[in-house]
């Protein structure tokens, strides 16, 4: 079983275009986990039918008991996160400020504060319009992106990927080079880069691969929007050059890309030069896999 | 020799957990007394943040000469580990404990 | 909220790459012409609005999170520290005592309540701040250091070194990072108002419902901004109007846009289409200024 995961560091730079159109390519060998949990839109182009939907729970999260609290206040002293606050008299938990340190419950004079397992929000188990197994979740509002979720929808798409025997686990990844991203690394044998020609595409790819570096993984490139600026495009080419890290492809600015975005579509799916690309592109990433 | 396996089972015939930190069970082996012994590690399993370093505290505690594992554990587990005086030994996913047990045997199983 | 006349405005977004950090640059340096403004770079794990400007007069502050040092001669291995620490950032090893700088949350419980005084608390680097003054601009911008994955106590500390700045701007932009978990919330907490940028697209769409879900869960005023205008269909500006929210401006689709953001060059004094879009919110924020003094 292989794991590549699409990764991209600034965000907006077309990941999960790239990530849903290499999933239709790959149809019928694949299971699809959208570990991009804080703006998850694989399902817009996978349109997923849900066979199965759970809660998730993540930390832990502190409660005052208003009956037993005999209003002294210590638990706003030691509370470091500002998360406890006294109103009206009464002693009360702001939950998107409290880290679950479960500080207060220990010096709590009454017991008045317990600690309780925390929702983050929904996990799902899918069929993708490919046909293929799909894992996906949904955080809630400004919910914990630990990287518990992204490690639970990895660990379904991983049993999925046994009990319908597909050999490819192809995973979006989150923006960003903190929690999430590092969480989703674990057991990947491939990285795709999907960057653009920006001054920000270039910054955030630099300090996405010294992470990639910690982890000794491999990966390859592919630079979206490749005609917006030639400096800054050549500028990766080397960059990456420098690094090992070998070019796997380059798309051009197209209103296509967009367009199939709307009918809910890859940019695979309509006879365009996108498609001829991505066909290269998606030669290139088996052959690496395979000699991996 | 003491051997603790990362295990998604209970038995000899289950399957290693390829995952370090948040394995459903750690599973000792005394090859003195040819017993099995089997800790439940899902309290971990369920925590948020630090499963790697939790996991390494436990098995700390069951004193194993050996460790067989599948993915290895990440960096900070490691840095705990490395204090432990204890041979890791790698890439045994998709295997039985008892198949893995054997390659270990034969020194088939990748040192980490 | 802050009643310190003082005006804070995040820019925020659900999905990344919406644009918020050419509306942050652009507006800040459109803003300044007129008056002192602080543009604050709060996406800590990739911060890029410093790269709009000149890197001149850059003063450089590192940020440190609180970290127990374990005092191996004071210890007793009694255990407790291992207990109360939720993160499993300390254990104990036989004879001897881990404390795992990454896992920390900085809560204090395993310090304070040793009974031998033995993890006292020190400084551990997590990132740094830069801080420059470009005329009447001030900005401030936090990096996370790499391998470091808590971006919300650098947050938290960028908010706190512009509370103790001594020349603090009537107005202060604040570039939040994109998505809508704890980071995004850290980083709106003190704002006053919220523009949440989106484009008309099916992605656009649905990652801007879940920023506005966000806002009205914690009770945020906000509008807003579509980026890209054109580019894609009419369900943003549909669903922004059946569901009430206010849309404060509109920038069209233009590939010369793409192209100056792309070599990190501030559009707005040629693009008059963007300027006019500013012109727009500069008016917002004199209303919003008014009625939050």
């Amino acid at each position: 079983m292989r794991e590549i995961i699409v990764l991209s560091g600034k965000g907006g730079t077309g990941k999960t275009s790239v990530t849903a159109a290499l999933g239709v390519l790959a149809a019928g060998k694949a299971v699809i986990a959208d570990c991009d949990l804080d703006a998850a839109n694989m399902h817009l182009l996978m349109q997923p039918e849900v066979l199965k939907k759970e809660a998730f729970f993540s930390g832990e999260l502190a409660e005052i008991d208003p009956e037993a609290c005999i209003n002294c206040g210590m638990c706003e002293e030691v509370c470091h996160f500002d998360a406890v606050h006294q109103d009206a008299e009464v002693y009360d938990i702001n939950p998107l400020r409290c880290e679950g340190c479960g500080y207060c419950e220990v010096v709590c004079p009454t017991n008045a504060i317990s600690m309780h397992v925390r929702r983050s929000g929904d996990f799902f188990v899918s069929t993708a319009r490919t046909g293929d197994p799909m894992a996906h979740a949904h955080l809630d509002a400004g919910a914990d992106n630990s990287g518990k979720l992204v490690a639970k929808v990895k660990e379904e798409a991983k049993r999925l990927a046994n009990q319908h025997q597909r050999d490819l686990i192809l995973v979006d990844g989150a923006p960003g080079i903190g929690c999430p991203v590092v969480s989703s690394l674990a057991g990947v044998n491939y990285v795709v880069l999907v960057t653009e020609p920006s001054a920000s595409g270039l910054h955030d790819l630099k300090r996405l691969v010294e992470v990639l570096q910690q982890f000794r993984l491999q990966a390859g490139c592919i630079i979206n929007k490749a005609d917006l600026n030639h400096d800054q495009a050549e500028a990766i080419r080397t960059f990456c050059f420098e690094n090992g890290i070998e070019m796997i492809g380059e798309i051009p600015y197209d209103t296509a890309f967009t367009a199939a975005m709307i009918q809910g579509k890859t940019i695979v799916e309509s006879d365009n030069q996108l498609k001829q690309i991505m066909d290269k592109i998606y030669i290139s990433i088996q052959h690496k896999i395979n000699v991996l | 020799m003491r051997i603790a396996f990362t295990s998604a089972g209970t038995s000899w015939e289950a399957q290693i957990d390829p995952r370090f930190g948040r394995t459903a069970y750690l599973v000792l082996f005394n090859e003195e007394t040819a017993q099995l012994e089997v800790h439940d590690n899902s309290a971990v399993q369920a925590d948020a943040h630090g499963a790697g370093t939790a996991t390494a505290q436990r098995i700390y505690e069951l004193h194993p000469d050996v460790l067989i594992t599948g993915n290895g554990p990440g960096d900070t587990a490691s840095k705990a580990l490395k204090n432990l005086h204890m041979r890791i030994y790698v890439e045994a996913h998709n295997m039985s404990l008892k198949e893995a047990y054997e390659k270990y045997k034969k020194q088939e199983l990748k040192a980490l | 909220m802050t009643n310190t006349g003082i005006f804070k405005l995040a820019i925020a977004s659900g999905k990344g790459g919406t644009g918020k950090t050419l509306l942050s640059t652009n507006l800040a340096d459109y803003l300044a012409q007129k008056q002192a403004v602080l543009l604050a770079d709060m996406d800590v794990e990739e911060p890029n609005d410093a790269l709009f400007f000149d890197a001149e007069n850059k003063v450089i502050t590192p940020q440190y999170k609180m970290i127990p040092d374990w005092q191996s001669d004071r210890c007793t291995l009694c255990g407790d520290c291992t207990r109360h620490c939720k993160f499993h950032a300390v254990i104990r090893l036989g004879d001897f005592v881990m404390v795992f700088n990454e896992l920390c949350h900085s809560c204090y419980a395993c310090s304070d309540l040793c009974p031998e005084q033995a993890l006292p608390m020190k400084p551990y680097r997590m990132g740094e701040t830069s801080h420059q003054l470009l005329n009447q601009l001030q900005l401030v911008e936090s990096r996370l250091d790499v391998g470091q994955e808590q971006a919300v106590p650098l947050i938290y500390a960028t908010q706190k070194y512009i509370r103790e700045l001594e020349n603090k701007p009537a107005i202060q932009i604040l570039d939040c990072p994109p998505g809508t978990s704890c980071p995004v919330v850290a980083a709106v907490d003190e704002a006053d108002f919220v523009l949440l940028v989106t484009e008309p697209t099916p992605f656009g769409l649905n990652d801007l419902k879940l920023a506005v879900d966000t806002m009205r869960q914690i009770d945020k005023a906000f509008a807003v901004v579509i980026n890209r205008q054109g580019m894609g269909d009419d369900a943003v500006e549909n669903w922004c109007e059946n569901e009430g929210v206010k849309i404060a401006a509109r920038i069209p689709y233009d590939r010369q846009l793409a192209e100056q953001y792309a070599a990190a060059k501030l559009a707005w004094r040629k693009n008059t289409a963007l300027r006019k879009a500013l012109e727009e919110l500069a008016v917002l924020i004199q209303q919003k200024q008014v009625q939050y003094a």
